[in-house]
């Protein structure tokens, strides 16, 4: 039984040197009343099997539009993508047909939400939901579809699954919640796993241990997860490599380790350095002096010079390139080498 | 939940109290008398008004005259008109006459107003919902007087008289349930043209929500995902609004029941009022009053299966 949509999809297995997913030079844009909103402005990062890649960025930068445009969940119009590729297992994911997409989103790229409480569908029992997946996905019937939802609850650690399956989204704590979303996401052991911001709406301790969880669920299944995240603190200690997003723009990618040590980029020396002591964890990170850039009305040459405490004169007029500092790290300042001097290690 | 019906019951009692009385006062300071009306022109022997006038506790006080009522009514019994029929059987005929009416206009609003919605919201920003929304603001802003007559004529009379057949019979009710489809539509005509524009809204605010998102995100059709998910949670104030809106339909009914010449409590409400049928009027409002109630505790129930969030002990 072949259908037009399984001979377009990616095949499994084997990888040759195509990385799982790969996001190249996407751009995605808005049309809205006030004009076009550039929201993504040429992102690209790649991911492995079994790694993890944390992307960060303050609140307007693109993370969420770069994984809805993955997840191909985007809103067009008014959202559209001029320009780029999302390639995953070398396969083009923005030149699919839809009924090809509908067949990855989901059981191969699948995606957790922000806030659990609105993105699950408050009127169904949490096991429906769960057991959906397998229903609508794997033909199974209604019981043992159910019979599954309870497995995976088990398995992200819900407490009496077995007799909670039955119950409705908003009968389960914030943190249940998550666990929820988590387990309906992983159900049909998918690839990829994009989780944005998965901890924010919860309170700390919680955080750590869903952290823990998708960690733990990553080493089991070697998918590779994209954790998109304010946090910083978290990310040294799940990720494998870091994206920082500044108006749109991968300002700078690095091994976790490396940009830790010695960031190339003015904007994420300015993060690191705002990290958040332990006692006042879970703040958002605002310590980079200035605003965000309207996206409406970009600033001239490189995005950040208005808050840049490196500027200077070309910077007001020439975009910096993803200049490639190593193989495996990039930075778009023209003053990098500068910047990664200024850091002691 | 059986406690919660119980306890909205009991709520009722004072409402059913509050609103008799109000009519009855109404009634009560109608100017006119109503055994002199009886009679017409013709002239009357004091002495057979006074026993009628005793018979009806018209010489009582206001209050003794309430509560007689009231209480018979506790024991199911509305009194009689002036002319001696018992009110709930004169009630009984007609009332079943103008459910049938309002729930066939009911059922027209719940198919044509859901439908028309869910189109116009699976469609917005194009022609279809322009269209859509344009008829129904016609449709809202057109008295009903003009849509019945309008359509009394063109699909009752005009229309038979150019195909030769009877699509929307117009002789009153004596033609079956068909006689209710034209009557039904005018009835329901605003009724239907605001569900539309509540479901539109609905739908497409609930096809915004997160938890439609995750639903694509699941890799679920675009079919399942508006007809499962999304629909689901946009039927819930629909169905408040469906439920509301029968009192309405009753009450609606008097116009489009003097149009169509249906004999049914609206037409009967009219006479009633004008005659000075006391027991008539209090007797058909206590009942409108009751559906209303009735129909409001049903909604509440009905949103209680259709919205888990909501429970009621
Ligand atoms: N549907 C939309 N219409 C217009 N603009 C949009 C739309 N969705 C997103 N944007 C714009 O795109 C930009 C990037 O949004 P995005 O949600 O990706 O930010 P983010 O990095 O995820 O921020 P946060 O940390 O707050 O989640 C924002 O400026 C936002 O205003
Ligand atoms: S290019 Fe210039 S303005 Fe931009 S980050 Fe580098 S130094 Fe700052
Ligand atoms: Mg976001």
């Amino acid at each position: 039984m072949k259908n037009t949509a399984t001979d377009v999809l990616p095949a499994e297995g084997g990888l040759g040197n195509e990385p799982l997913l790969a996001v190249d030079d996407l751009h995605v844009e808005f049309v809205t009343r006030g004009g076009l909103v550039k929201a993504v402005n040429g992102v690209s990062y790649t991911l492995q099997p079994g790694e993890t890649l944390a992307v960060l960025g303050e609140s307007g930068s693109g993370k969420s539009v770069t994984a809805q445009a993955i997840m191909g969940i985007l809103d067009m119009p008014p959202a559209r993508i001029p320009k780029g590729e999302i390639r995953f297992r070398g396969t083009d994911l923005l030149k699919l047909p839809e009924d090809a997409k509908t067949q990855i989103r989901g059981q191969r790229i699948a995606m957790i939400f922000q806030d659990a409480l609105s993105a699950l569908n408050p009127v169904f029992t949490v096991g429906w939901q769960i057991g959906e997946m397998f229903r609508v996905h794997r033909g199974m019937s209604k019981r043992d579809a159910e019979k599954k939802a309870v497995e995976l609850m088990d398995r992200v650690r819900i407490p009496a699954a077995k007799a909670r399956v039955h119950d409705y989204p908003h009968q389960f704590s914030g943190g249940m919640r998550q666990r929820i979303m988590i387990a309906m996401s992983i159900a049909l052991d998918p690839e990829v796993l994009i989780a944005d911001e998965p901890t924010t709406a919860l309170d700390v301790t919680v955080q750590a241990q869903i952290m823990e969880l998708l960690a733990e669920l990553q080493r089991e299944s070697n998918m590779g997860l994209i954790l998109i995240t304010h946090d910083l603190g978290v990310v040294a200690d799940v990720a494998d490599k870091i994206a920082v997003m500044y108006a749109g723009r991968i300002v700078e990618n690095a091994p976790v380790f490396d940009i830790y040590r010695h960031p190339a980029h003015p904007y994420s020396k300015g993060l690191l350095e705002s990290i958040p002591r332990v006692d006042l964890k879970g703040q958002e990170l605002y310590a980079i002096k200035g605003l965000p850039p309207n996206l409406l009305n970009m600033p001239t040459g490189c995005a950040f010079h208005p808050r840049c405490p490196y500027r200077q004169d070309n910077c007001v007029t020439d975009v910096p390139e993803l200049y490639e500092i190593s193989p495996v790290r990039n930075s778009a300042c023209h003053y990098w080498r500068e910047v990664l001097d200024g850091t002691d290690g | 939940m059986g406690r919660y019906i119980i306890r909205r019951l009991i709520q009722a009692i004072p409402v059913l109290l509050g609103s008799t009385l109000l009519i009855f006062a109404t009634v009560f300071a109608l100017p006119g008398d109503p055994i002199a009306a009886l009679a017409g022109e013709k002239r009357q022997d004091p002495k057979v008004v006074e026993v009628l006038r005793d018979q009806y506790h018209l010489n009582d006080p206001f209050f003794a005259q309430y509560w007689h009522y009231i209480s018979g009514v506790f024991r199911g019994d509305f009194g009689r008109t002036y002319a001696g029929v018992e009110v709930s059987e004169l009630m009984a005929a007609k009332f079943q006459v103008t459910i049938n009416l309002a729930m066939t206009a009911l059922v027209m609003e719940a198919i044509i107003g859901v439908g028309l919605g869910l189109w116009a919201a699976l469609r917005r920003g194009r022609a279809t919902d322009s269209a859509i929304l344009a008829s129904t603001l016609i449709l809202i802003s057109v008295p009903v007087l003009v849509t019945g007559f309008v359509l009394q004529l063109l699909l009752g009379v005009q229309l038979k008289l150019v195909t030769g057949i009877d699509f929307f019979p117009v002789a009153g009710v004596f033609d079956g349930w068909r006689s209710y489809l034209l009557p039904g539509f005018v009835l329901a005509g605003t009724s239907i043209a605001y569900l539309t524009r509540l479901t539109r809204t609905s739908l497409v605010e609930t096809l915004r929500a997160d938890y439609v998102r995750t639903a694509i995100a699941k890799g679920m059709s675009r079919r399942r995902v508006i007809g499962r998910h999304a629909l689901r949670n946009a039927l819930i104030p629909l169905v408040t609004y469906l439920g509301a809106d029968l009192g309405t339909l009753m009450g609606g009914a008097v116009i489009t029941e003097t149009i169509f010449n249906i004999q049914g409590i609206g037409q009967e409400l009219f006479r009633s009022v004008y005659e000075r049928q006391q027991p008539v009027v209090v007797g058909i409002v206590t009942l409108l009053v009751l559906v209303y109630i009735l129909a409001n505790l049903v909604v509440d129930l009905l949103y209680a299966v259709l919205d888990p969030r909501i429970r009621y002990e």
